[in-house]
């Protein structure tokens, strides 16, 4: 272990760094050994089955409907079980996965291009930076296939040919044409098809809808999840449910840096309060940052949007050479005065060097004062994206064909015409490969809490690969977790469980107790400034590049923002109805108590890893440097109380089938 | 700019509402309508008034849970989700009205949110297809023509955001309906359930309190993913021949 003297202003004697302390190591006890490609059915054929008579006797809380929630309700619903399914927008067809663009993959090798379930297995081990499971990763690529085939049933109206076969193209990098899409709505028609197969249910009785609910709350009794508290975001009624076991499928947390390519209502909160309540929250610190965002416009954004990053395919990326020019018409600057600083720094790669690697050049380049676009703060933020050379190249009609959709977008949302105008660009945050820590049931460390989707952490190691969350979202839903849930479910019916009871009653009070809190508080500053100065300190310190220095400042910082908010919020309105002010405090508290984890997590991680770059950590030539003797490993946080410091648990990664290399695109 | 906005607060769904102006200043043509009115909550919130109750999610024109009527028109005037809407589209002094989506079928829960549930319930009479996972054949067994498929894709763009229904004098929801019965019924998967689905999608409607729709065509117009008015056709045909089948 790497242990240092640097400590924030307030080190704990005893513990690493002074803010954490390190427990026993942990496993994955469910995924069975043996041949890799044979290693899911030995998992379902060992996993207890549950008699069908038996099955509406069972019953399960989903929280959350995007693909891994809705898709795991609707199955659950059609094999019998009782299904509770909550979400926070007014209809579970809003969940975010409805914002997805590009496609999903799946190994279908349809082209015949070499592709296999090996290959897609393979490529994910590597994209994720060696730091993700391999039997994990193989049944992802494994099930891959059905989610096709199940979605198709549907009626998904994926992309064709004039043949009227499945139509797939080649997505983020990689050498096989292997991704399923729907124009720019892959994750639109994906969330519908999904949708409608819950609602079926729901007509069918077997699942009932809770929409506009909020999960606040996780019961458990007796070591065991039995239900969730949820707040009526329409009554403001604080409601029990109680159930045989709980799932999360509440997505991501991206927004924990205030400005992200999430909808503005994305959180942790149902995830936060079940690490609060015992689940392990693996490798909080793990952060995809996506190249191709329209930059910040000015103090009021409230949110980013992602433009496909099919655009750097055509598009040149470059910045002034001279910080003098960042301010001139970009059609004035000469070719000798720009710095096309992909192509110079990776010749063979160029434009198209993996995501981290776009989005931490752009950085680097804005840091040095060369960015473009407005100022905000006291750097200009923006790079160019060039869409100059492709219109000589295949005219404006091929270039509209292509990318129409795109530019009508960008245009849209900055008033400029990138037909005419290069487009400026800068990263966002995008998507988060942390999340509750499960086993290779999808079981967190709470037995009968099960995690699918974005909000667990399983798949896709240090960096996700384009393409791969809407599959793993419905390859959990669909395929997984209704096989693996069973296992856990033939023990049960459970004894009965009474709202009385004091487990339940306690979780219940704290619900009321932190809602009368919130309205009572009645300080100076808004629930958004306190969000948006921690997105700030998130982006500063626990962004794209991280140090020790950084990160024990941004520990202070945060800690001290934490302590303000909880004195000098100010939320206005009553609990008893729809209060938007109330439900965002909610999810911002849960952030600042986030926030401060994944600062100790990216401490204590000192190696470059994924798209996470660490400055100690680095290459002569300055590029990121994996410490596999060190950190092969997944880092599983306990919490470690209200006043206490969290406890690392480490998972090893072994490596039976692929090989650990270091990237290279040099 | 400086502008003059005229904003529906209602405090609970049995209140009365009234409109309320609020003048904001110093808006740059870089907003969108919503941080616009983030910007006008800030302030309410810092003078203590409880700030203005609007729904939005995507920000990004997809999962349709934005929905103001602005100045009369639904989502204003652009092609395109009040989320999406910039201030560019308004010029200095402008006054603008800003209300809910008003129809029967969408009661209003507080200030400019209102309740949809009503199109969920369209879509449980039969907005789907069975296909119970794991049951699936094989995707390429079934190719589908690409017409059919694109037309079907055209279709399913629908966010449900219900504009349409606002924008429509007799609060229809007939495109809502009919883009749903296009998606579906341009596809093979979809043909079994075809005449069932028409019957008990418009017997829902109709239970819901919307309107009947008779040729007018705002629905269209205001659609942000701009679903044609032969949507409707296509139901009103798919409706006419399962009656005749005896559905
Ligand atoms: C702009 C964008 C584009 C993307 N494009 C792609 C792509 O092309 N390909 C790809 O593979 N991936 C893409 N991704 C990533 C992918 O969309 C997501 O990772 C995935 O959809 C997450 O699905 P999910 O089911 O886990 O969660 P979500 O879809 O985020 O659903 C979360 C659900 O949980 C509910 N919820 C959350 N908290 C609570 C609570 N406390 N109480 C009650 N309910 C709650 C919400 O209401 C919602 O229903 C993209 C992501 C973004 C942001
Ligand atoms: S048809 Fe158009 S206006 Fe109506 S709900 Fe669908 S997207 Fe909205
Ligand atoms: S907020 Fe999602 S469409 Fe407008």
């Amino acid at each position: 272990m790497t242990t240092t003297s640097t400590t924030p202003s307030s080190p704990v004697p005893g513990l690493v760094h002074g803010v954490y302390a390190e427990g026993e190591p942990i496993r994955d006890t469910k995924a069975p050994a043996g041949p890799i490609d044979r290693r899911w059915n030995t998992r379902k054929f060992e996993a207890s089955l549950v008699n069908p008579a038996n099955r509406r006797k069972l019953s399960v809380i989903i929280v959350g409907t995007g693909l891994a929630g809705g898709a795991a309700a609707a199955t659950l619903g059609e094999a019998g079980y009782q299904v509770k399914s909550f979400c926070y927008q007014d209809s579970p067809r809003r969940a975010h996965s409805i914002a997805a663009q590009g496609g999903i993959n799946a190994a279908k090798n349809y082209k015949e291009d070499g592709d296999s379930v090996y290959r897609l297995f393979y490529d994910t081990v590597k994209g994720g930076d060696y730091r993700s499971r391999e039997s994990n990763v193989y049944r992802l690529a494994e099930v891959s296939t059905n989610i096709i085939d199940q979605c198709v049933a549907q009626g998904v109206p994926f992309a064709r040919e004039y043949g009227g076969l499945l139509d797939n193209r080649s997505f983020g990098g990689v050498q096989v044409s292997r991704t399923f899409y729907a124009r720019g709505q892959t994750g639109q028609q994906l969330l519908i098809g999904a949708y409608q197969a819950l609602e079926r249910q729901v007509a069918a009785g077997t699942v009932e809808m809770f929409s506009r609910h909020e999960m606040l709350e996780v019961v458990v009794v007796d070591g065991q999840a039995r239900g969730i508290i949820a707040r009526d975001l329409v009554t403001g009624e604080i409601e029990t449910h109680l159930a045989d076991a709980v799932v999360l499928a509440s997505g991501g947390y991206g927004n924990v840096f205030y400005l992200s390519t999430n909808a503005m209502g994305s959180n942790v909160t149902a995830t936060w309060r079940a690490h609060r309540k015992g689940a392990h929250f693996a490798n909080p610190c793990y952060t995809q940052i996506h190249p191709t965002c329209i930059p910040v416009a000015g103090e009021h954004q409230s949110k980013l949007t992602l433009m496909s990053e099919s655009l750097r395919n055509d598009g040149r990326i470059w910045v002034p050479k001279n910080a003098a020019d960042c301010e001139k018409d970009p059609r004035q600057i000469p070719e000798e005065d720009r710095d096309y600083y992909l192509e110079r720094i990776y010749p063979s790669f160029g434009n198209l060097v993996p995501r981290d690697i776009a989005s931490r050049q752009a950085k680097n380049v804005c840091d040095e004062g060369r960015g473009v676009g407005p100022k905000v703060g006291d750097f200009r933020r923006g790079v160019y994206l060039d869409f100059t050379d492709a219109l000589k190249r295949m005219s404006a009609e091929a270039v509209a064909e292509k990318y129409g959709n795109l530019l009508d977008m960008y245009q849209r949302i900055t008033g400029e015409n990138p037909y005419e105008v290069p487009m400026r660009i800068y990263p966002a945050v995008h998507y988060t490969m942390g999340g509750l820590w499960v086993d290779y049931d999808l079981q967190s460390s709470i037995p009968g809490l099960f995690v699918t989707g974005e909000a667990n952490f399983s798949d896709h190691g240090a960096n996700r690969l384009g393409a791969s969350a809407l599959m793993q979202g419905l390859a959990d839903g669909y395929f997984v977790l209704p096989h693996t849930i069973r296992d856990y479910l033939a023990k049960g019916p459970f004894p009965k469980l009474e709202e009385s009871h004091e487990a339940v009653v306690e979780a219940r009070a704290s619900v009321d107790a932190r809602v009368a809190k919130f309205l009572s508080i009645n300080g100076d500053r808004s629930v958004d400034s306190f969000h948006k100065e921690l997105g700030n300190i998130m982006w500063e310190f626990c962004g794209m590049e991280r140090s020790e220095e950084g990160l024990l400042k941004a520990i202070d910082l945060i800690r001290g923002l934490r302590d303000e908010f909880w004195r000098n919020v100010k939320v206005l309105g009553s609990a008893d109805t729809l209060n938007q002010s109330l439900e965002k405090a909610g999810r911002v508290a849960d952030f600042l108590e986030l926030g401060e984890l994944m600062c100790i997590d990216a401490l204590h991680r000192r190696e470059s890893c994924g798209g996470h770059f660490r400055a100690e950590s680095q290459t002569e030539d300055g590029e990121a440097l994996r410490h596999d003797d060190e950190y092969a490993y997944v880092a599983a946080w306990e919490w470690g109380g209200q006043d206490g410091a969290p406890v690392l648990h480490k998972e090893d990664l072994v490596y039976e089938f692929v090989e650990m290399k270091q990237r290279s695109y040099k | 700019m400086n502008l003059t906005l005229k904003i529906w607060r209602q405090s609970g769904p049995k209140a009365k509402g009234e409109m309320v102006t609020y003048p904001v200043t110093d808006i740059s043509e870089d907003m969108s309508f919503l941080e616009m009115l983030d910007v006008l909550n800030e302030q309410l919130n810092a003078r203590g008034e409880e700030p203005i109750a609007f729904d939005s999610d995507c920000r990004e024109g997809i999962c349709g849970m934005c929905g103001l009527m602005i100045s009369g028109k639904a989502h204003g005037p652009e092609v395109t989700t009040t989320c999406q809407l910039h201030m560019r589209s308004f010029s200095d002094g402008d006054e603008i009205t800003i209300e809910p989506w008003r129809a029967d079928a969408f009661p209003v829960i507080k200030d400019l949110v209102v309740d949809r549930g009503s199109f969920d319930r369209i879509i449980q009479a039969g907005g789907f297809i069975s296909a119970n996972t794991g049951s699936a054949p094989e995707a390429h067994s079934v190719p589908v023509p690409k017409p059919k498929a694109d037309r079907a894709f055209m279709a399913a763009a629908c966010i449900g955001c219900g504009a349409c229904v606002a924008a429509c004098p007799n609060a229809s929801g007939m495109l809502f309906m009919g883009a749903k019965i296009t998606h579906l019924g341009e596809l093979p998967q979809g043909q079994p359930e075809r005449d069932a689905r028409v019957v008990n999608m418009v017997t829902q409607h109709d239970h819901e309190g919307f309107g009947g729709c008779t040729n007018i065509g705002e629905c269209s117009s205001a659609c942000p993913k701009e679903i044609p008015l032969d949507v409707i056709n296509q139901l009103n045909k798919d409706l006419r021949g399962a009656l005749m089948r005896g559905e």
